[in-house]
């Protein structure tokens, strides 16, 4: 009876997902960037990012396709870097904070009464302190580094998350298909896992291409404050960077790494726009 | 009436749990998590000695719960004593700080908000038209830029290739801060705009389809009126709770304009302070924010009833 696929959940096959041009788009140059970022991990890719390999602000040519920064480092190399940064940060923020908020979610809606009250009052903590203070005062209390962004990140992350799965399952347990499970002898694991997860997957997954792509931006501008990623070149430092070259017309550096970051940024929302059409068909073309 | 009296203490009631839970976070993450704040203070001639004393000046020596006896007064009382680093008041400094955010932020803030209205509005009108389109599309490569390159174009082309404005800086006085902030007020439009474009056009058109609209037009109504009267004043609700949603941060200003514009506001202390390690600042700035949203959550429970007689307290 449970057979069917999850993606049915969307009113719609994984073949009609990428079916859309734009979608399938989406999805191809995401490989693509998980590819670039396992990639370097591995160290196949853009290996000795610090290593000159030219003269110093070289700009975009045969040999070095993006330039060279003032050291004389490739800037393709430092792109390749900053990708495996930005996909580890965003995945690990994306899958906390939405694995946290969900939980939370589901389990204040689902039993109510005083948990209900103590879930909201813990976010409406969270929620009053602002996002980038919470984030410096993180920063302070973990020391720098790219383990403090993902902890900073998913602390403040997960209230938007935990708010709308909330609201979601409220609506959904008064429904008839919950009465009717309660009605045969369902335990609540089983209503919670079997009958409730299904409908809220997609706004899950929704809120997943979210934080991913905050996280992405967030972790440019903590990176350019300082507080982010340590001895490796992520996008944000090499906007940073960037910024003393801008006015004498060096503008590859900061134009590679906005491109980047625009991309996937672009990418993410996208796909977020797609999953919320599916989610709600109502609000197509709105 | 008593009912609303009523309803205002539970209110204040929760507002006040959620500002001893603010308070208690703050407590367990500087006095109890960060790493002993003498060591930082004394640096490299850290003695056990000078430690203790130190620490029994600071009041670092006492039970817990008189140290968070304190912390919580200070939301209240607005008495955060001293900076460790500038040894100047705290209040008296953001005092000062605030202001100048403010000068950034508000402007900004009200203009955003003005144009976001205004446009989306007026653009429910073209609805599946090619403009329409464009300008969701607009927005959504606008957003997916990041700040940072906004602020670094701006100042490489507008204020150093142009010289139009002064690349960064402030002065104090109502004229004389004006060339200051117009560049980062206009960037902050522009991303207020960028961000924001997309759900008030969400909800513009959800209201416009509603029957009274019709009504309103068959009437004879002209469009301006039946949009920026009726429409409007429909809408309040939800306007009003992302408005207030941002109001707190404004006092705040934004953190990495005011870095790069070298603007003397709230947000530069509070990165100054971070880089040196000074606490109470932070506390500080923590504790006033969180504060000033539980009110503005108040309040703006208070304005839907003005808003919306339909709603009851």
């Amino acid at each position: 009876m449970y057979k069917r696929n999850l993606l049915h959940q969307f009113g719609c096959s994984a073949k009609a997902l990428i079916s859309k041009k734009l979608n399938l788009f989406c999805f191809i140059t995401l490989l693509g960037y998980v590819l670039i970022a396992v990639g370097t991990k591995v160290g196949w890719l853009g290996a000795d990012w610090n290593r000159a390999v030219g003269e110093a602000y070289q700009p975009p040519n045969g040999l070095h396709y993006f330039g060279t920064d003032v050291l004389g480092r490739s800037v393709v190399a430092k792109i390749l870097h900053g990708t495996e940064v930005a996909i580890s940060v965003g995945f690990v923020v994306a899958l906390g904070a939405v694995l946290l908020g969900a939980t939370f979610g589901i389990v204040a809606a689902y039993f109510g009464g005083i948990v209900d009250t103590c879930v909201v009052w813990l976010y409406t903590v969270v929620t009053a302190i602002p996002t980038i203070i919470l984030l410096m005062v993180v920063a302070l209390v973990f020391g720098k580094g790219m383990h403090t962004i993902c902890i900073a990140l998913v602390i403040t992350e997960w209230t938007e998350t935990c708010r709308l799965i909330r609201g979601e399952v409220i609506r959904h347990k008064s429904r008839e298909y919950i009465q009717a499970a309660s009605a045969i002898g369902a335990s609540s694991a089983r209503k919670i896992f079997v009958h409730l997860l299904p409908n809220i997957l997609p706004l899950t997954i929704y809120q997943f291409s979210l934080v991913f792509q905050t996280a992405i931006k967030h972790e440019v501008v903590l990176s350019y404050l300082g507080i982010g990623v340590q001895n490796k070149p992520s996008w944000g430092i090499m906007i940073n960077d960037a910024k003393t070259g801008l006015v004498r017309g060096i503008w590859w550096e900061l134009f590679f790494a906005t491109m980047a970051m625009f991309l996937l940024v672009f990418v993410f929302n996208i796909l977020a726009d797609t999953f919320r059409d599916l989610l709600d068909p109502k609000l197509k073309g709105r | 009436m008593i009912s609303f009296f009523v309803y205002l203490l539970r209110k204040l009631l929760y507002a006040l749990s959620v500002i001893v839970g603010v308070t208690f976070l703050v407590f367990v993450i500087f006095n109890i998590l960060v790493e002993d704040p003498t060591l930082i203070l004394l640096g490299k001639y850290a003695t056990p000695k000078a430690m203790a004393a130190l620490s029994h000046q600071l009041g670092l020596d006492r039970p817990w719960y008189f140290q968070y006896w304190e912390v919580l007064q200070s939301a209240f009382t607005f008495n955060f004593g001293s900076s460790w680093a500038t040894k100047q008041s705290i209040l008296k400094t953001f005092q000062q700080g605030g202001l100048v955010s403010l000068t950034v932020t508000l402007p900004a803030f009200l203009i955003g908000n003005g144009l976001l209205i205004y446009v989306s509005l007026w653009m429910t009108q073209y609805k599946g038209t090619i403009w329409d389109r464009l300008l969701v599309i607009g927005c959504m490569v606008m957003s997916s830029i990041s700040i940072l390159v906004y602020i670094l174009v701006g100042q490489a082309f507008f204020a150093c290739k142009l010289k139009i404005f002064p690349i960064m800086g402030y002065k104090s006085g109502f004229f004389s801060c004006l060339p200051y902030i117009i560049l980062p007020t206009i960037i902050l439009v522009l991303l207020h705009f960028c961000y924001n474009y997309r759900f008030y056009r969400t909800i513009m058109l959800d209201e416009v389809y509603q029957d009274y609209v019709r009504t309103a037009r068959a009437k004879g109504l002209a469009e301006e009126v039946v949009l920026f009267k009726h429409v409007f004043k429909n809408l309040m609700v939800p306007i009003l709770t992302t408005l207030i949603k941002d109001f707190p941060s404004l006092l705040f200003g934004s953190v990495v304009i005011e870095n790069f514009f070298s603007i003397p506001g709230l947000g530069n202390i509070v990165i100054d302070a971070v880089s040196l390690c000074d606490f109470p600042v932070i506390k500080a700035v923590t504790i006033i924010t969180a504060v000033l949203s539980v009110l503005c959550n108040i309040v703006g429970d208070v304005l839907y009833t003005l808003v919306d007689p339909r709603i009851k307290l």
